[in-house]
């Protein structure tokens, strides 16, 4: 009896162990299918409108419109033109001006708009220890922030917001990584990886205020910076063209570039809200 | 983002029953899978003598330590469309997430299986040899003795493949009512900043496993030993 609870003692140990492992050829199963019947296209996306909910909310309506389910992968705005340039998506929906640029100049999107817009904001520890809080001047609290050699986490992870912080960055004159005293943290991470990061080491971070509203752990945190013209954040919509992804599914993409950024799919983003607030104010007629 | 915000909201939402369903499918099957092949491969390594079969068992021992997400990319490069196998249409479907999370438990039955089967050969093997039973015979009896250990075999590939995230997270994409896992639900739920119910999450996977490898090991009974 003895040797049996041991035994199912060392099983129930098993999991967790999972050391590792790995190797050649093998099998398949066939789990639960998607919902067939339908059309399904995969929407690769920022991780600040899946996260916040805004997707989740608003992708419902136009399935339910036009018959055709969508697939959201979130992985962040570099990933995300990664997987479309790779023929892995058949839309994007992202937040790098310049990112965006180069995936159009390279022949894999076209039509790129715009569908809504809400800004950056800096957060930092609530003590302050840069002494920035309250300013609207991004530049000149990194300036600060860096002078003072006080903690900041980079996402690290070509993100749209990464690109804004390193633009910041350069705008400034600063180069965050010499120096050397690791008070410049590059956690290669996604926006909830990067807050749960500085809310663990009371240090600053860029976020968009759609992931700010919907983290649930921002305890030592607040906002210190806001309202600055240079965190403006703008979401496009970007189809991909037909000459270097014929294979996509391109006309029901279509329809959801144009659902996203006519009447029905505007009203949609600026009905969706958390906590009263709106996240997303939707900007197709009037593009930022 | 889940329609689900705690973890009492979850046990009545269907999303969340969703979830625990495919993980438990796709890891069942992949684990599965590992076994029917893994365990036949290991008492076949253990009974007949050819060449290459030491590099063979070296292999699967050394592989016990394969990075999941080295597999999940290595996958997800080979499934892409612009990949050799893209056309296959399997990239972010839960059939890729299986044959990732097989591979990663592959060697780990295999290693194991050898093992159990290598010491129950080298005491009976004489004695079924001179029953009379042929070699290919012989494999389904070496398992069969040794079933305990091989029972533990295929427990080891299961709780590989049910707590991995890393591989099946690339090659999934974690698409919300599709691809999305318990592992990878933990994962988006820590992402943002809810982590009561991520380490809620985590302990109802850890009952789910724990259930499933008892239930495994009371079933099937010891030998006498």
């Amino acid at each position: 009896m003895r040797k049996l609870w041991f035994g199912l003692a060392a099983l129930l140990a098993l999991p967790s162990l999972a050391c590792a492992a790995d190797t050649p050829a093998n099998q398949t199963a066939n789990p639960p299918g998607n919902p067939s019947g339908k059309t399904t296209i995969t929407l690769a996306s920022t991780t600040s409108v899946d996260n916040s909910g805004l997707l989740a909310a608003i992708l419902p309506k136009f399935t339910e419109t036009t018959g055709v389910a969508v697939h959201v992968l979130a992985p962040g705005t570099g990933q995300a033109l990664d997987t479309a340039r790779r023929g892995d998506a058949d839309i994007v929906l992202v937040h790098d001006p310049e990112a965006e640029q180069k995936f159009l100049d390279d022949g894999n999107g076209v039509n790129r708009q715009q569908i809504a817009w809400n800004d950056f904001i800096l957060v930092g520890p609530k003590d302050d220890p840069a002494h920035v809080a309250g300013g609207h001047d991004a530049k000149a609290a990194l300036t600060a922030i860096a002078g003072a050699r006080a903690p900041f986490v980079s996402r690290g992870d070509k993100s749209g917001t990464n690109a804004l912080e390193l633009r910041l960055w350069k705008a400034a004159g600063i180069d965050p990584k010499t120096g050397g005293d690791a008070w410049y943290r590059d956690i290669g991470g996604g926006m909830g990886a990067a807050l749960n990061a500085a809310a663990a080491m009371r240090a600053y971070t860029l976020s968009d205020r759609g992931t700010w509203l919907s983290f649930n752990n921002k305890e030592p945190l607040k906002i210190v910076i806001e309202g600055d013209a240079a965190l403006l954040n703008r979401y496009d919509v970007i189809e991909l063209s037909p000459k270097t992804h014929p294979d996509a599914k391109l006309a029901p993409a279509h329809w959801l570039a144009v659902w996203l950024t006519t009447p029905p799919g505007q009203q949609a983003i600026g009905a969706y809200r958390l906590g009263g607030e709106e996240l997303f104010h939707p900007s197709a007629a009037n593009p930022k | 983002m889940s329609d689900f915000a705690t973890l009492s909201d979850a046990f009545g939402s269907r999303e969340f029953w969703q979830v625990v369903g495919l993980s438990l499918s796709v890891s069942l099957s992949a684990s599965l899978a590992a076994a029917v092949l893994g365990l036949p491969l290991g008492a076949a390594l253990a009974i007949w003598r050819f060449p290459g079969r030491e590099a063979i068992v070296v292999a699967a021992n050394a592989l016990l330590g394969l990075p999941p997400v080295v597999v999940g990319l290595a996958l997800y490069l080979l499934l892409s469309h612009s990949g050799p196998l893209g056309g296959l249409d399997l990239l972010f479907t839960p059939a890729a997430m299986a044959i990732a999370q097989g591979l990663l438990a592959l060697p780990i039955v295999t290693a194991l299986g050898h093992r159990a089967a290598e010491d129950n050969w080298a005491a009976y093997g004489d004695a079924l040899m001179d029953l009379g039973a042929s070699k290919w015979r012989a494999v389904p009896t070496v398992i069969a003795i040794a079933r305990a250990p091989m029972l533990t075999a295929a427990l080891a590939g299961f709780g590989r493949t049910v707590s991995e995230v890393g591989a099946i997270i690339i090659v999934g994409g974690n698409i919300a009512g599709y691809t999305r896992t318990m592992t990878t639900t933990i994962v988006l739920q820590t992402a943002m900043g809810n982590l009561p119910l991520a380490l809620g999450l985590g302990l109802v996977l850890i009952g789910l496993t724990t259930m499933i490898c008892a239930g495994a090991f009371i079933l099937t009974g010891r030998p006498r030993s």
